[in-house]
């Protein structure tokens, strides 16, 4: 356990390393900069922005100031104080370009929590809905029900999460006026983006659930705990669904990485000040500094998810040892 | 098999029901795993999750404002020394307030903090007496020093300031930001002190370098609002590394405006508070005002429609408004920005004006605004938006000339027999509007001039940067002025402009244009412009196409909210009419328009001094 968790450390550092070093590298390739604009600054103003923010450095500064630990500047961005240590090893991300006010630790400190929030009620009403439709569609295979779950699911899967949104949007809150068309000052804010947010998730859920399901029950064990005359809920309980619900465990990593950072169309739509937003923004506004910042964190939080649910697989399935992950 | 089957189809309700109430625990802690206490942790995994879920949205709970309004973006800072752009102007008008400021109902630059102002003739010398009586949000004096260090701070290097450009008609000011004078020769810091002094407390002295007719008109602009020394300092002494993150934070910010800063969420929402120490608190109406930051149109629509949002500003989609003139909440009026495109004059065939001409000649602008656009825009043949400023009125543009463009374009050797033109691009900024103005453009290109028309959308950033590169054929453009003067239009397009963007340099325009600059005389000083502009709409480096209109959608009951040209707008002047008077103001409105509903408070909301005139029996001023 410990050699796995000092592994998967190890195997951390160097991701995001890679990540940040690709990352910076490509906002520098991009064309345009955070401070070119329609209106463009005279050539003396626009020099002195760029000082202010280091933009007049040679790259490989500018990215060694960016890394940390050392402070390469002589008296840091924002201060007149000296300081020894600076950059993302010494855990600050930096001034973000576009947002003025603030730091790019500011403004993750103040969005993350509401992006999680989102994703992680569109997580347990997706992972509780999907697993029990795909149970009952395993156990009443070829029925009408069945059909219409299928279906349904099939919707969920192919129907785009803004689609979702737009038409849970009208019915809801349009039509029907229950809830709040967008926002986030309640908690009943937070019900159709994250609906929305979950459909997609619980109908793919669903389906593997289903599947491995089905393909579990024709298995000689459950024929033989069938034979024995156990109750068919009690055989589908101990024995079936174990094996049946590891495809859908190991979906959950990404998944739950998808559901966690992939809100940015969802946030949008529903004005939801989260972190996914600022993903797509930052790169667009050349937020070099925000745009390295979320994706620090993501790649963090995708790492994680993904451990864990290696994790949780050895759990369920004893023929998988930690060792050989 | 078939056992099976049948054995699935026969499973009852009690069993589907079992098996909902145990599938979150049994998912993962099923069989030899699953002590009690596995299937505790589990199951309250996602209690926990949910319950943090619910802490985190009633935190963000908050009381309805008094006024709602939607700034579309979030506002890159509240330092108006930074700040550049429309959002940052709204917040900014309702935080600080500088020597002048705006009539919302005209636009015109009206006295704020300047209780007296006095021009030398020469138009050299300005001196300014401060009001006695303006207060710091934190109690302290607004004194002449504030606004002379604000002027030293704005146009200092280190502050970096967008606007600094604007304030180089200040004496010593072009060298505080760049250390060169006019010449681009250096010069030691301090050699040419800046012009402005404080003889005494109250009085402010500002010295040009030379007559600026549109200084007033810089003062009103919200960039130049001060900021608040002592609490800057102290923020800087208090956290050296990130201050500048720091002193414009909710419960540290002082300011001098009609309202404070309460609570603020990156684009969210910020909370602004009326401010009891602000001079003229007496006229002003609302307690509370949130701005939020929907970016999404159609969610912004939707909200407004909900009642949620009381005022919106941005672009509304053309497809809603037909249906949305109908209404007295929708009311676009003249706004002085003009759609226009940039052609690049350094690339053949496009640096012959005859072919410039040509295609200025077939665009069909009516088309444009009447069957597409349908808010009210105009078709534009000048620069100048909807053909005048002020005292100014531009020479009259050549209007659409199908066989003129054709004569042009044969003349320059192309057309049906002269010589093959090759593909033309039109590189524009991805949006639905600029690209179906494009298609627009381009199928009458390709009619009436047989050219094969190419479009090209680039990411914002992208695009912007291939514009000012020149790597482009004809591209999309706009320009909305800071302040309404002509010069603010007209100096794009000199040869040294970094705005320029078409290669097009002419000796003649820019000596028209900077002397102009320096007029005093304003009758003479719009001649010299009219000429230029003449040049500029023979040689057409740019092929303007409409005019803008402001697109603000506002609950009928809000008053003070004018309709002038900058669509700038500013809250100290707002308040809710009652029933009563938004009766008396709607008997004025257009017959043909609808009354919409409104969601503002019924009662009306007004200031302190209009209740008590109100009750004294008058109807309230408006």
């Amino acid at each position: 356990m410990t050699h796995f968790l000092a592994r998967r450390a190890l195997g951390l550092a160097l991701t995001v390393w890679i990540v940040v070093t690709l990352a910076f590298l490509m906002m520098r390739l991009v064309p345009g900069g955070p401070f070119s604009a329609e209106r463009r600054l005279p050539a003396a103003v626009a020099a002195n922005v760029d000082a202010r923010y280091h933009l007049d450095w040679p790259l490989w500064r500018q990215y060694v100031q960016y890394l940390g630990p050392l402070n390469v500047d002589t008296h840091g961005l924002f201060g007149d104080r000296e300081r020894v240590f600076g950059g993302v090893l010494a855990g600050d991300l930096g001034p973000s370009f576009r947002h003025r006010d603030y730091t790019v630790n500011q403004i993750l400190a103040e969005s993350l929590p509401v992006s999680l929030a989102l994703g992680s009620l569109a997580l347990v009403w997706s992972i509780a809905l999907g697993t029990v439709i795909g149970v009952v569609g395993a156990a009443r295979r070829g029925s009408k029900l069945d059909l219409w779950l299928r279906m349904g699911s099939s919707l969920g899967i192919a129907l785009p999460s803004f689609v979702i949104a737009g038409l849970l949007v009208l019915v809801f809150a349009l039509t029907l006026g229950w809830l709040p068309v967008a926002g986030n000052t309640s908690f009943a804010h937070f019900v159709l983006p994250s609906l929305a947010l979950g459909a997609p998730v619980a109908a793919y859920i669903a389906r593997l659930v289903r599947t491995g399901l089905i393909e579990a029950l024709s298995q000689d064990y459950i024929r033989t705990a069938i034979a024995k005359g156990l109750p068919f809920s009690t055989v589908v309980r101990r024995h079936a669904l174990r094996g049946g619900l590891l495809p859908a465990i190991s979906y959950l990593g990404p998944a739950a990485a998808g559901v966690l950072t992939g809100s940015l169309v969802i946030e949008r739509i529903f004005a939801i000040p989260g972190t996914g937003s600022h993903f797509v923004a930052s790169a667009l506004d050349r937020d070099y500094t925000l745009a390295l910042g979320v994706t620090i964190v993501y790649s963090v939080l995708i790492y994680s998810l993904n451990a864990l649910v290696d994790l949780a697989y050895t759990r369920l399935d004893p023929r998988i040892a930690l060792e050989e992950l | 098999m078939r056992t099976e089957r049948q054995g699935l189809n026969s499973l009852s309700q009690a069993d589907l029901c079992r098996f909902t109430t145990l599938i979150a625990s049994l998912a993962m802690a099923s069989g030899r795993w699953a002590s009690p206490l596995w299937v505790a942790a589990f199951s309250l995994v996602p209690i926990a999750l949910v319950g943090w879920a619910w802490s985190v949205a009633l935190s963000r709970s908050a009381p309805r404002a008094d006024f709602v309004f939607n700034s579309g973006a979030e506002v890159s800072s509240l330092d108006p020394a930074v700040a550049n752009g429309i959002p940052e102007g709204r917040v900014i008008r309702a935080l600080y307030e500088g020597l002048y400021t705006r009539d919302p109902m005209n636009g015109a630059a009206v006295p704020a903090l300047a209780a007296n102002t006095q021009r030398s003739n020469d138009g050299l010398t300005y001196t300014f007496k401060v009001r006695k009586e303006a207060l710091w949000s934190n109690g302290d004096h607004v004194t002449a020093e504030d606004f002379r260090w604000n002027f030293e701070r704005l146009l200092a290097p280190e502050t970096a300031s967008p606007f600094a450009s604007e304030l180089w008609c200040i004496r010593g000011g072009r060298e505080l930001t760049t250390g060169r004078d006019a010449q681009g020769e250096p010069v030691a810091a301090g050699a040419v002190p800046l012009g402005v002094t404080t003889p005494d407390a109250e009085t402010l002295v500002v010295e040009l370098v030379a007559p600026t007719p549109h200084f007033l008109e810089l003062l009103a602009s919200y960039q130049t609002s001060p900021v608040h020394r002592a609490s800057l300092e102290n923020a800087r002494r208090r956290w050296p590394d990130d201050w500048s993150t720091r002193w414009t934070k909710p419960g540290y910010l002082v300011c001098n405006g009609p309202f404070v800063l309460t609570s603020r969420r990156l684009d969210d929402r910020m909370r602004l508070s009326k401010n009891e120490r602000y001079w003229d608190a007496d006229r002003v109406a609302l307690r509370t005002i949130d701005v939020v930051v929907i970016e999404d149109a159609t969610t912004a629509f939707n909200l407004y429609r909900a009642g949620e949002i009381d005022w919106l500003d941005g672009t509304i989609p053309p497809s809603l408004v037909d249906q949305l003139l109908a209404g007295d909440d929708f009311d676009p009026q003249p706004y002085l920005g003009t759609y226009f495109y940039r052609v690049n004059t350094t690339k053949p065939p496009l640096d012959d004006p005859r072919v410039r001409r040509a295609l200025y000649a077939a665009i069909n602008r009516v088309a444009i605004c009447d069957k597409f656009l349908k808010a009210g825009q105009k078709p534009a043949y000048t620069l100048v938006p909807w053909g005048r400023i002020g005292t100014y009125n531009s020479p009259p543009g050549k209007k659409e000339d199908l066989d003129g463009a054709r004569r042009e374009f044969e003349a320059a050797g192309f057309g049906p027999n002269g010589k093959p033109f090759g593909t033309l691009q039109i590189l524009y900024s991805s949006s639905d509007q600029n690209r179906a103005i494009a298609e627009m453009v381009a199928d009458g290109w390709h009619e009436y001039l047989g050219l094969d028309v190419a479009l090209e959308n680039q990411e914002w950033k992208s695009y912007i940067d291939r514009q000012a590169n020149l790597q482009y054929d004809v591209s999309r453009s706009s320009w909305i002025c800071d302040y309404p003067d002509v010069t603010n239009f007209l100096a794009v397009f000199t040869s040294d402009s970094e705005n320029n963007r078409t290669g097009w340099k002419n000796p003649e325009y820019d000596a028209l244009v900077e002397q102009a600059r320096h007029l005093g005389d304003l009758g003479q000083r719009d001649q010299l412009l009219r000429q230029a502009e003449a040049i500029l709409l023979d040689q057409l480096p740019i092929l303007p196409i409409y005019s803008y209109v402001s697109q603000n959608m506002v609950d009928p009951r809000l008053a003070g909210f004018g309709s002038n040209a900058l669509n700038d707008q500013n809250p100290k002047f707002w308040y809710w009419m009652d029933d009563a008077d938004l009766e008396r103001s709607r008997r004025k409105m257009n017959a043909r328009e609808r009354k919409v509903l409104s969601h503002g408070p019924k009662e009306g909301l007004y200031s302190p001094r209009a209740q008590i005139e109100r009750k004294a029996g008058g109807r309230t001023r408006r």
